[in-house]
């Protein structure tokens, strides 16, 4: 597969170690890779910070060996188990290549694993302070919660990855985000999912003769796999950032979030529906309709978006938008891209979702 | 125009939906980047909301055959395994008009698919033309375009974008400018150079013009020389019916290479638009005199390449090369010395090589920085204080390095260079797009920034096109250098005072 790490050297190990001793092994083994061959250059993108449970930690290794292209230069994995109270660690180093050759650059990545327990949570940083790579952004990724973990790195790392729709309550995980985001860049995955359908309806609306119709829109459908209605929630967050809706709390009845936004000329008709078909994390559809008689719906389909326009006149089309889907390692992987970015329509879109939530 | 307050924050802005032609469809270029770089930009959602694709050429066959050999290309030559269903329903928008260049019911058919593309979208597409064919097919084809009055589209834009070369002489670049804009305006003509589209030539301008540091010495009170270099370590394969009628100087001096001079030499734009990227560059191209004739042996040094070894292996000499006329006089190598006469380059050198079979690939761009004006330190028992310089590899590894002197561990100060490097793979996560992805994207987007203009290519032409007479009208055998050396001796001849060429 594209970017796939093929090759892998397990080249240290210690029990009961310190950070110290990571790092001193970090740095010989560097000395070591590069006068073994000269073609092995180390990446210097990002250091990744990854704190999981130990039990699931090897379900993490899965996806982050399989983001594809986009692979940070340091990983940093602490896995956590209840009662541990030393450190144990592993160093590897993996390359995109199983032999480099003469005139060819062949990257090298280190991966570190430390197993390390609850204890060690609230003072983490002492503990990756000195392995991350200096000058590096760090991003941290913590998706089976320990927030006390991530609100110790705070200080340390620029990024925070996330994923929205892995709390259960919606509502926290957009307020957990909006409270980050004060002390962090926040890269949400659940954000991310919604990007191809943003670029859509962004297009659609356009053409200098339809822009005007943004401000005619009376009614938004958004079907969701069931466990994804912050994407839902930051997607109506993001129409209603841009265009200067006033969003008041969705209520729900027997089968949907339901609701209204303000807007200067009409009220916009609220409604985001679980999609139990959907396998899919993310969203199923959008539907959009305006006050000007005009209908846009954007499915799923395959080869990409299977796209349903009715205009005024009551003439319908359909098309499809060609795009692959990333699936769940290409939105990590996309996740990881992002830190090296920065997005100005997150924040305020999150704080919308926020108000609809 | 308002803005669409939905754009902002978005990595890719929309673009209207276009139906896109490939004058070409069947040859090599369509089948190896164009095509795959379609598919590529319809795998990652890319392309516009609505896509169509007609290829048009020779070949007579029906939609289904060609999307076949779409389908082929791709599977061969795309970066990325494709996903199927993206495949196919790609391959879904395509369609087919075959029929030779000079046959109008060629556009009338094309036309007629064009606007049953509108009908079924019920809007009228962007129509762009990419003109992916023999160079002397280029005139034929847009005034055909002309003709058929498919140069203009009510409600939507046209545009053509032409392969290079674009004329292989002043005379016909000039001619060619006058047909295609007699029937286009500047503002729908794309002239490709594909160099443009390579994130390192673009990340040369925010090498220059996004840190503060180069600029104090980016002029001729620092800089003594600057060197470009285009080498290749394959000889010509099977392409002899092209390149014997084109050579070194045409391949890669008239366009990419001038590009890059212009990089180095530009001043910074006011903005990063097209028309002001490009006339900064302008200004560069019209900073070069022209060689008169008496110039040309001066500062221009041609030659061909024999028999050696490459790899390991013994390689042919290039007029035994398969397919090139015996006693060709075409130069598989050429290097020239250039000056920019404006305020900021007076009286620096800079020196452009390009060749075939050669010792490695590369292409860099070499900036030597004055000696220290005085040095206190003895230079015994070390290499010495060499100048800095300042290396931007455009391939294979792209990046950049700085050469600086520093003391050797010892009780003595003796100095040897070291490098400061910077590595695009190692500090990026992810690969560069294929170069024709961004110039497809930047052509239906109508973003000319990575294009030349009509005043840029003769500009460029101007320069290259005395030598190119010269060297036509005056008979070989052309000097010989071995395949796999570092080029022909009286390239030496060329670099002025202590200057030398870098080694390849």
């Amino acid at each position: 597969m594209e970017g796939d790490l093929s090759r892998t050297d397990a080249v240290w190990s210690e029990q009961d170690t310190t950070p110290a001793a990571i790092e001193a092994a970090l740095r010989k083994l560097l000395a070591e890779r590069y006068a073994d061959s000269v073609h092995f250059v180390p990446a210097r993108v990002l250091n990744l910070v990854v704190i999981v449970d130990a039990d699931w930690s090897g379900e993490v290794a899965n996806r982050l060996a399989r983001v594809g292209r986009y692979h940070p230069s340091r990983t940093i994995v602490c896995a956590v188990e209840p009662g541990r109270t030393t450190l144990d660690a592993q160093v590897k180093f993996v390359a995109d290549v199983d032999e480099a050759h003469p005139g060819e650059m062949a990257l090298s990545f280190e991966n570190v694993i430390i197993h390390c327990g609850e204890r060690h949570l609230a003072h983490l940083d002492s503990v990756i302070d000195p392995l991350v790579v200096t000058d590096l952004a760090t991003v941290l990724w913590s998706p089976h919660g320990h927030h006390d973990a991530v609100d110790a790195l705070l200080n340390l790392v620029q990024v925070v990855l996330l994923d929205s729709v892995d709390e259960p309550d919606v509502t926290e995980a957009l307020g957990r985000a909006r409270a980050l985001s004060d002390d962090a860049y926040v890269v949400d995955l659940a954000w991310l999912r919604s990007t191809p359908w943003r670029e859509r309806i962004a297009a659609t609306f356009d053409p200098a003769p339809l822009q005007p119709e943004l401000a005619k829109i009376s009614a938004l459908t958004i079907r969701h796999h069931p466990e994804s209605g912050a994407a839902a929630l930051l997607l109506v967050g993001w129409l209603a950032s841009r265009l200067g809706w006033e969003p008041s709390p969705l209520h729900k009845t027997s089968d949907a979030l339901v609701g209204k936004a303000h807007a200067r000329r009409q009220d916009i008709e609220l409604r985001l529906e679980s999609a139990p078909e959907q396998s899919t994390r993310g969203l199923a559809s959008v539907e959009l309709e305006t006050a000007g008689g005009r209908w846009l719906k954007l499915d799923r389909g395959p080869g990409g978006l299977a796209a349903h326009y009715r205009h005024s006149r009551g003439v319908e089309r359909e098309w499809t938008i060609l795009g692959a889907s990333r699936g769940e390692p290409g939105i990590l992987g996309e996740g990881i891209r992002q830190a090296l970015l920065r997005d100005p329509t997150y924040k305020p879109a999150l704080a919308k979702a926020l108000e609809l939530s | 125009m308002t803005e669409n307050p939905l754009t902002e924050g978005l990595e890719r802005l929309p673009v209207h939906p276009t139906t896109l032609t490939i004058f070409g469809g069947t040859g090599d270029l369509a089948k190896r980047k164009l095509l795959p770089a379609l598919y590529n930009l319809a795998h990652e959602g890319a392309l516009p909301e609505r896509f169509n694709l007609i290829a048009s050429s020779r070949s007579d066959m029906p939609d289904e055959d060609y999307r076949k050999v779409a389908e082929d290309a791709i599977r061969e030559f795309t970066r990325r395994t494709p996903d199927e269903d993206v495949l196919k329903a790609l391959l879904a928008r395509v369609r087919y008009v075959s029929g030779t260049f000079d046959d109008a019911s060629v556009y009338e058919r094309l036309g007629k698919a064009l606007d049953e593309f509108d009908e079924e979208a019920g809007q009228a597409l962007n129509r762009a033309f990419y003109l992916s064919t023999a160079p002397e097919f280029f005139p034929v084809i847009v005034q055909n375009l002309g003709d058929a009055g498919l140069d203009d589209h009510a409600d939507a834009e046209v545009r053509c974008i032409i392969e290079k070369p674009f004329g292989t002489t002043l005379a016909e670049a000039k001619e060619l400018n006058e047909i295609v804009l007699g029937v286009f305006e500047e503002r729908q003509v794309f002239r490709i150079d594909h160099y443009l589209g390579k994130e390192t030539v673009q990340n040369m301008m925010a090498f220059r013009f996004a840190n503060g540091l180069f600029e104090p010495v980016w002029n001729r009170n620092y800089i003594d020389n600057v060197q470009i270099t285009a080498s290749e370590d394959i000889g010509i394969g099977t392409r002899a019916g092209y390149y014997d009628n084109a050579g070194a100087l045409r391949d890669l001096v008239q366009n990419h290479m001038l590009q890059l001079l212009c990089h180095v030499a530009m001043e910074p734009p006011v903005a990063f638009t097209a028309d002001e990227v490009r006339n900064e560059k302008v200004k560069v191209l019209h900073s070069i005199r022209a060689p008169t004739e008496e110039d040309v042996d001066r500062i221009a040094v041609r030659a061909q390449y024999a028999a050696g070894t490459a790899g390991g292996e013994d390689v042919k000499g290039y007029l035994e090369e398969e397919g090139v006329p015996e006693g060709s006089n075409t130069e598989t190598y050429a290097a020239i010395r250039l000056e920019v006469q404006n305020w900021r380059w007076a009286g620096v050198p800079f020196y452009l090589r390009t060749g075939k079979r050669l010792a490695r690939k590369v292409t860099e761009i070499a900036v030597t920085l004055k000696p220290v004006p005085h040095l206190a330190f003895k230079q015994e028992g070390s290499v010495g204080v060499k100048p800095n310089q300042l290396i931007l590899t455009l391939q294979p590894n792209e990046g950049v390095s700085l050469s600086l002197g520093a003391k050797i561990p010892g009780t003595r100060m003796r100095i040897r260079p070291v490098n400061m490097e910077f590595l695009y793979g190692t500090a990026f996560l992810s690969q560069s797009p294929e170069a024709y992805e961004r110039l497809i994207m930047d052509a239906m987007r109508g973003d000319a920034t990575l294009f030349t203009r009509n005043d840029e290519v003769e500009a460029q032409w101007r320069i290259c096109d005395p030598i190119v007479q010269k060297w036509e009208s005056t008979p070989g055998p052309l000097p010989q250098y071995e395949a796999g050396s570092q080029g022909p001796d009286p390239a030496e001849d060329l670099t002025l005072g202590a200057d030398q060429w870098r080694a390849i």
